[in-house]
């Protein structure tokens, strides 16, 4: 194989991945394009239904709606699994909260609701905690600036603390500095060879 | 058995005190024959936690349902090496495990350390005795799983069902390793503390310690996430849990200080800083098993929770007030033998990335706490979840990704504008080009845009050292290309492992972008229709639904259903989801029959995955509609996961490469401070 073959084929890795990755833009939030097809006959009954577990519904196009699967992931789930609605009701199957708390969302929304007010209505019902992250509001901003605030901080002290340290030693060379062009000249070559 | 298990109890609660004292005592008196004492001391604490180990093994493996502990997270169905695994599946046995392997590592650091360090010893020996000791205590008096109960079922309950994964076999020994072996570097900058030995010799004492502690914690992490995705079936591999966090904490933490060594041994700076990361990371690595089990905060992962909390908590505070004075107490010995001479320098920017790895630990921990906190100061629960974390640390991350390509190359102590051309031309035009690439191409997701051109950045400067290298071997030496190349990383395995393990976090970091392409259809249907979906790569995805099966396995009921899957309308195959219903037989009759089955958990749900180089394809079969086989399905396309493991396999490669034995560094002598001539030769010219 020539090189510029080589070279050709490595270009395809490199940007078959990035195109495919520009068209993802494309692709709606939340669902593709979906759908079913093919005859709707009536299924046969299951041998033991039990060992299914919970029996569910028909999907309907509310649960892949966009609008909606983004407001449950805001939700959090109140039957204790720590998940938000929109995942607890497509993971943990023995939950009948998140079914139940998508319902009310389905509602809601039918009903012309703005999302704010879907989340307005779920805090007024469940309390703050029904929100996967805190409002950033009130005390709870300290959740969000602290640590950023504190890496920013840290660092502006470090970089302050260094610039005047810097001064000092500055002016201490300028007195006592007896390196001469060669030795500077040695100096940097063995610097520069050091982690060689 | 179990007799002899808890007489190996009470032994190690005997030799534990015993090692605590006669290893903090002889290394304040040097007394050879107490120093013997405490070397022992470690092998016999051993001995009896092997035997204690061995008693709780033979339990579960002769189905004891007598001991409460076998009771309770097994049965009789349940496959062998789900009942090995069994030991450290339970809080009792887990607390066991940890103390067995603790004093397994404190015995293998006193055996395997050069006798150059034995000054440190004795006072290594009373920490890890001491911290076993803590364990064993808990074990005896919290959670001791040799308990019996009053009388005996014939069957146990069986494990969680989520925990029956082949990943669950591995991931947690791996991470309890991890945070278990945190204790023999911590163990050693104690040591250094109180014999005021704080030259460079424990870090050099500890220095393939700390790489096997931070090794042992990825691969943990990463089998975690694989676990996880593979098991809990939301389709994700991380969901920032309170428990997935607290595995998190003291990788970033032991990260930081693998990173903050080199400078103190290079330099000698950074000494008290050292000090405070390896206590940060050895109180993280037992905060996060607080947090497991405390239930202070609700977990998906939070399997058994009990008072054992409150032992913790006062474990904790006890060691921070103990670090503090002892810190306090040789803080004149911790000064610096050298400053940071110019913020464009190797120190400065290691500096910067220890700031940027403990404020991303920092902020994942206030996150975590964040809800406790804002019950005890407003009376209010919040929750803290993905969308925070995510907001909060994806810019941190990006910063640690541009110090990843950034550090490694700047020159030590002061950069010229020269060398920074030199270094940085080529890898910073290659992300500026990746980034016009695809704002160009239309990518419009910021973040996206950044972690892709950061990469193509760091991966840059790695592929840079590696040709200039290879290069500079092949003019000076004549060797072939690939002879350079092995020489090369042979004679510089540190150095060119950690670009390795450099190259495993940016895979990762792309692998994480894909997470932001991630599409899912839910449907219901009957069997022969089909569900149509796009991928982010633009291929068309049909799921036809075949039909749902029922059979009986071991120690479950299996209802399977099945999709054939095409790819643009070329048939990729069948793939398979379940619900499995486990039971337990009321009696010890083989096959159990029908009647005498008891259900022992919930349904559970196995997804049906399939990987490949772009996307995996992620099936969960959620439950039938009517109790007949129309069955309801998530799909999930999940962009470039395949490359999470493969991340964590390089950085395994990578790891493995700095710990190969035979590694010669140049570092500064101990007692010296500085490294190499032209640092002597500064230093002579300025005094």
């Amino acid at each position: 194989m020539h090189r510029r073959d080589v070279l050709a084929h490595l270009t395809a890795v490199a940007v078959i991945p990035l195109a495919g990755l520009v068209r993802a833009q494309e692709v709606p939030a939340g669902g593709a394009q979906e759908g079913a097809t093919g005859d709707r006959v009536a299924a046969p009954e299951l041998y033991d239904p039990f060992r299914v577990g919970r029996p569910r519904d028909r999907v309907t196009d509310y649960e892949n709606d966009p609008f909606i699967v983004g407001l449950e992931s805001r939700l959090r789930c109140t039957c204790g699994c720590n998940l938000d609605v929109y995942t607890c009701r497509t993971t943990d199957f023995t939950c009948g909260t998140s079914p139940a708390m998508h319902r009310q969302v389905v509602e809601m929304v039918e009903s012309g609701k703005t999302a704010q007010e879907v989340l307005d209505a779920f805090v007024a019902q469940h309390g703050e905690m029904v929100l996967m992250a805190p409002k950033k509001e009130g005390f709870n901003l300290l959740a969000y600036f602290l640590p950023g605030t504190a890496v920013v901080g840290v660092g502006a002290l470090l970089v302050w603390a260094l610039a005047k340290r810097r001064g000092r030693v500055a002016a201490a060379t300028v007195a006592g500095d007896t390196l001469s062009s060669e030795d500077r000249a040695t100096l940097e070559a063995e610097l520069s060879n050091l982690e060689l | 058995m179990t007799t002899l298990g808890q007489l190996g109890l009470w032994l190690a609660l005997l030799i534990g005190a015993w090692g605590t004292f006669v290893g903090f005592y002889g290394g304040y008196t040097g007394r050879p024959e107490l120093i013997a004492s405490a070397r022992r001391a470690t092998y016999a604490l051993c001995g009896v936690l092997v035997v204690a180990s061995i008693g709780l093994l033979v339990a579960l493996l002769k189905h004891d349902f007598n001991v409460a502990y076998v009771a309770n997270y097994t049965s009789r169905d349940l496959p062998t090496v789900y009942v090995l695994s069994a030991f450290y599946g339970g809080q009792s046995g887990s607390l066991l495990f940890w103390a067995v392997v603790l004093s397994l590592f404190g015995a293998l650091a006193q055996w395997l350390t050069s006798r150059k360090y034995d000054h440190l010893l004795p006072h290594v020996a009373g920490v890890t005795c001491a911290v076993t000791l803590f364990f064993v205590i808990v074990t005896l008096f919290a959670a001791n799983p040799f308990e019996r109960l009053p009388f005996t079922p014939a069957d146990g309950s069986g494990l969680n069902p989520q925990l029956q994964n082949p990943g669950m076999v591995i991931h947690p020994p791996m991470l309890y390793l991890g945070f278990i072996s945190i204790t023999i570097p911590f163990a050693f900058g104690v040591a250094a503390l109180l014999s005021r030995r704080l030259d460079t010799g424990w870090l050099h004492a500890i220095r393939k310690w700390t790489i096997v502690s931070w090794l042992f914690l990825a691969i943990g992490i990463t089998l975690g996430m694989w676990w996880a995705y593979v098991e809990l079936g939301w389709g994700g591999y991380w969901a920032w849990d309170p428990v997935e966090n607290a595995s998190f904490l003291p990788w970033l933490t032991m990260t930081a200080f693998l990173h903050s060594v080199m400078i103190q041994e290079k330099r000698g700076m950074l000494k008290k800083w050292n000090m405070v990361l390896i206590t940060l990371s050895f109180l993280l690595s037992i905060f996060g098993t607080f947090i497991t089990r405390s239930g202070i905060i609700s977990s998906v992962h939070s399997f058994a929770q009990s008072a054992v909390g409150y032992y913790f908590l006062g474990f904790l505070i006890f060691i921070i007030l103990a670090m503090a004075v002892l810190l306090w107490l040789r803080l004149p010995m911790l000064e610096s033998d050298a400053h940071l001479e110019s913020m464009v320098s190797r120190e400065a920017s290691f500096l910067f990335n220890n700031l940027i790895l403990v404020g991303i630990a920092f902020s994942v921990l206030w996150g975590t706490m964040f809800p406790v906190i804002s019950e005890i100061v407003r009376g209010t629960q919040v929750t803290v979840g993905p969308p925070f974390f995510n907001q909060v640390n994806i810019p941190l991350g990006l910063l640690l990704l541009a110090l990843t390509g950034i550090g490694p190359l700047i020159a030590w102590r002061k950069a010229s504008v020269k060398n920074l051309r030199r270094q940085f031309a080529v890898p910073v035009v290659s992300g500026g080009i990746a980034a016009a690439i695809l704002t160009a191409l239309g990518m419009g997701n910021f973040y996206a845009i950044t972690t892709v051109s950061l990469a193509v950045f760091v991966v840059g400067t790695i592929l840079q050292e590696f040709v200039r290298g290879v290069g500079a071997r092949h003019r000076l030496h004549g060797e072939g290309y690939l002879q350079a190349f092995a020489r090369l990383v042979g004679r510089n395995r540190r150095r060119y492992g950690g670009y390795v393990v450099h190259l495993g976090i940016v895979i990762y970091f792309l692998a994480f972008t894909g997470q932001a392409f991630r599409v899912d259809l839910e449907a219901s249907l009957n069997p022969g229709e089909t569900a149509e979906m796009q991928s982010p790569w633009g291929h068309t995805y049909a799921f036809t639904h075949i039909g749902v099966s029922q059979y009986d396995e071991l120690n479950r009921l299996v209802s399977a259903a099945s999709v054939e899957v095409a790819r643009d309308g070329e048939r990729m195959g069948i793939m398979k989801s379940e619900k499995r219903q486990h039971f337990i037989c009321s009696a010890p009759i083989r096959p159990c029959p029908r009647q005498l089955r008891k259900p022992s958990f919930e349904p559970s749900t196995e997804a049906g995955i399939r990987s490949d180089l772009r996307e995996d394809i992620y099936i969960v079969f959620a439950g039938v509609v009517e109790g007949t086989e129309e069955a309801v399905y998530r799909f999930t396309l999940n962009p470039m996961v395949w490359w999470v493991w493969f991340g964590g396999f390089v950085l395994v490669v990578g790891g493995v490469v700095t710990l190969w034995p035979g590694t010669t560094i140049r570092t500064v002598g101990e007692g010296d401070t500085q490294g190499g001539y032209a640092a002597q030769l500064l230093e002579s010219k300025s005094a």
